[in-house]
């Protein structure tokens, strides 16, 4: 027993270590989130969080749903992949609430123009066109239906609603 | 035995929690989504891609992009026909607006390059943090948790491509979530909602009823830089080898 007789400093220096774990672990439990570890090294309730972001594209299935002629017209003409939401912008808001808020008609020398105008660069086989020889200054909608642009086309003429759409556009 | 007014007070709304235990099992009250169950990547076909910057103006909106700041860009190469070895490479704010006009016979190629972040399976952007802020989540997105984040930017230099920046009021890193908020619902990203050419389309390899295994199967793909071995799921077809 005489080795332990002096030993006194080292448990107190022991006890030191033990409370200065219990510290740290009570901090740490206190501070880092449940979730943390919970997929890996990050705190899983992260993704939850960022999956709860709202959204502001509806996605074109909603827009189909109310506007089933125009859904129709599409399907049949060149603009059938084209997402309605790619002209007409975000309109989650629109589409969770239609009274909320009315979308406003794209302004067709600036959208098409967007997408037609000539340019090198672009794909070969792409529709394109010098916008200033092309329609002498009228809008687009004058002669093409947005919905279904090639002229004559069978969406265009079958479809009464189309066509006035075309027509108010050169009001 | 005979069933009294009590038993009928006690089972209804019993009955009624059941119910509504049922309904929350519907795809509109609560959609089921599972994290094993999805691969996300991306499949770029620039051969598709026109130049209009529908993508980069969809996630602006989609994102509370801050101007001047990009989570997705669209570059425009231009290979001259006698400096293949320098490519010129241009994105007017991002592309937003569209590209300045080329004329028809202008030497060289051109064309349009849609980048954004790769979601790495091994990347090196979540590898450098030192908080855990930033991860790859089971099914292969990289996100950052902008609560745990200190603004410290080693991800920003890590990132081979580019994709990431530090926000400007917020001070946190930011960057391309692959619209995670949207796909978790059954949507597709903004930018693939927004693109008119199919040049952008969200691909979950782990369905296989996806079409990109279809496509895979019959076009040879090819990511940024694969000698880093980042192990990136932006999948470009038609990518010229000037492309950096």
């Amino acid at each position: 027993m005489s080795g332990l007789k002096d030993a006194g400093h080292l448990f107190r220096f022991l006890g030191l270590f033990v409370i200065a774990f219990l510290v740290f672990w009570l901090i740490r439990g206190y501070v880092v989130p449940k979730s943390f570890g919970e997929y890996g090294h990050y705190r899983g309730a992260a993704i939850t969080d960022i999956a709860n972001h709202p959204v502001k594209f509806a996605g074109h299935q909603a827009c189909e749903q109310c506007h089933t002629d125009i859904a129709d017209t599409k399907t049949k003409g060149a603009h059938a992949h084209v997402n309605c939401e790619a002209c007409h912008g975000a309109l989650a808001q629109h589409a969770n609430d239609p009274t909320s808020m009315t979308p406003v008609k794209p302004d067709s020398a600036v959208l098409c123009a967007r997408c037609h105008t000539a340019s090198a660069a672009k794909p070969k086989g792409f529709p394109q066109v010098d916008i200033a020889d092309h329609s002498n200054g009228l809008p687009c909608a004058t002669c093409h239906n947005p919905h279904s642009p090639v002229i004559g086309s069978d969406a265009k003429t079958t479809d009464a609603a189309s066509a006035t759409a075309a027509t108010g556009g050169a009001k | 035995m005979k069933i009294s007014r009590r038993h009928i007070l006690v089972l209804l709304p019993a009955a009624a929690v059941a119910w509504k235990h049922v309904l929350a099992g519907t795809p509109e009250d609560a959609p089921n989504y599972k994290l094993s169950e999805h691969w996300w990547g991306m499949l770029i076909d620039i051969p598709k891609c026109i130049g209009c910057g529908n993508c980069v103006r969809a996630c602006q909106t989609e994102n509370d992009v801050p101007d001047g700041f990009f989570r997705t860009w669209v570059e425009r190469y231009h290979v001259s026909d006698y400096h293949l070895e320098n490519p010129e490479v241009i994105s007017p704010d991002g592309g937003k607006e569209g590209f300045p006009a080329v004329k028809a016979g202008e030497e060289g190629k051109f064309f349009f390059v849609p980048k954004m972040c790769n979601h790495c399976s091994d990347s090196p952007c979540t590898q450098v943090c030192p908080v855990g802020a930033t991860f790859v989540t089971p099914d292969g997105v990289v996100l950052i948790d902008q609560q745990y984040c200190l603004g410290c930017a080693y991800c920003v230099q890590a990132c081979p491509y580019g994709c990431r920046y530090i926000h400007p009021t917020k001070k946190v890193a930011d960057k391309c979530t692959l619209c995670y908020h949207r796909i978790t619902k059954g949507l597709t990203t903004a930018c693939c909602e927004a693109c008119p050419t199919g040049a952008r389309q969200l691909a979950d390899l782990k369905d296989p009823k996806d079409p990109i295994h279809e496509f895979l199967k019959t076009h040879s793909v090819q990511v940024l830089k694969p000698q880093m071995a980042t192990g990136a799921k932006a999948f470009y077809n038609g990518l010229d080898g000037s492309v950096r």
